[in-house]
């Protein structure tokens, strides 16, 4: 394998992570905002599973393999992101559950305009 | 802080932040290596405890007190969402009108609602054995009743979808998570300490001794967390309504 392709899948990793902070930073919807949030959780997705690949490697699991006879993923990282997915998705639903009060009470979806507190 | 001022502050922030990134992964392991001591030790100890799906023994047993950790993280999201999307004292309820849908997505959805529904079961039994487990099967079963919405309407849905039934569900599902963790407390061992059941015949439902049970706990908290979570949603879109000013 050639040198690039070492360290490819983790500079996408760091890539999907900057570009997601780029769009929370520059967002002018709070929506577009979580979205963006997510797109930065994503990227531990990819980072996690590119520690964890082997070249050749199958997934781990031996409903239908017999242990030892082929090389295996590491299981711990699948593990930590499996979970993570789920724990992303009602994350991501309980800011979007913010976000819907914020437009009742404020009527805007700007950051930028919420500026004063209010009771 | 000016629009411009942020900008700049972000491109300098985030030139030193790739930098240092970069740096890392050049640092990582490569890709695709050999040497992973932490997947071949738990291959080993998933083995030795006749379970033939990794990820789940990872998940139930390995880092059961991890899992019990993200449960709880995932019912504080879904008791915030509940208190966050409740009804406010300016808004009313209105009760959803029947709705018209074309014959054939009523139809198909109808045919497709108990095969995706058997389907989201399958998945969280056979968790300890093939791909799939409580967290994906879960998620498959709650969103397989929400095909009555697109198939019929609102209504239908509410009637299949008795939301304090699931509310309660939810709760208890954690707590059976917690008390299967204090068996073994009980018993002198640790909690969460997979000793108590035989680990059984590898390759079969009731394999992996308290693997099956957690996973099923969890699938029971994960589809009830969904459905209360999208009803919420869905009560938002189809039934509160603002009240008129004045």
């Amino acid at each position: 394998m050639s040198a690039l392709m070492q360290v490819l899948p983790y500079l996408i990793a760091a890539y999907v992570f900057l570009t997601g902070c780029y769009g929370l930073a520059t967002s002018r919807n709070l929506i577009h905002a979580v979205g963006c949030l997510s797109v930065c959780q994503v990227s531990t997705y990819i980072l996690l599973l590119a520690v964890g690949y082997r070249s050749g490697g199958t997934a781990p699991v031996f409903s239908d393999i017999k242990p030892g006879t082929r090389p295996l993923v590491d299981p711990v990282v699948q593990a930590l992101t499996l979970t993570d997915i789920v724990v992303g998705a009602t994350v991501t639903a309980l800011l979007l559950a913010l976000v819907l009060q914020i437009v009742k009470r404020h009527g805007t979806l700007d950051p930028d305009e919420l500026r004063e507190l209010r009771g | 802080m000016s629009r411009r001022l942020r900008l700049w502050l972000l491109a300098v922030g985030g030139a030193g932040l790739a930098a240092v990134l970069a740096a890392a992964c050049l640092e990582l392991p490569g890709f695709g290596g050999r040497s992973h001591p932490y997947g071949t030790r738990a291959v080993r100890a998933s083995l030795a405890r006749h379970t033939a799906n990794t990820i789940a023994s990872v998940n139930f047993d390995q880092r059961a007190y991890d899992t019990l950790g993200e449960m709880s993280i995932l019912f504080a999201a879904v008791l915030g969402c509940v208190v966050l999307l409740r009804q406010a004292r300016d808004e009313h309820r209105e009760r959803p009108r029947p709705a018209q849908v074309a014959r054939p997505v009523r139809r198909y959805a109808l045919l497709v609602v108990p095969a995706a529904l058997v389907c989201g079961l399958y998945i969280v039994a056979h968790g300890q054995l093939s791909p799939g487990g409580g967290f994906q099967g879960g998620v498959v079963a709650a969103t397989a009743l929400h095909l009555l919405y697109l198939g019929a309407d609102y209504r239908a849905l509410e009637r299949v979808r008795p939301l304090g039934a699931f509310e309660a569900t939810d709760a208890l599902s954690v707590c059976a998570y917690l008390v299967l963790g204090l068996a073994g407390v009980l018993a002198g061992t640790a909690f969460l300490a997979n000793t108590l059941l035989p680990y059984g015949t590898f390759n079969t439902l009731s394999s992996g001794g308290f693997v099956p049970l957690l996973n099923a706990a969890v699938g029971m908290e994960v589809a009830s967390a969904v459905v209360v979570l999208l009803a919420n949603f869905l009560d938002q879109a189809v039934e509160i309504v603002e009240e008129e000013a004045g």
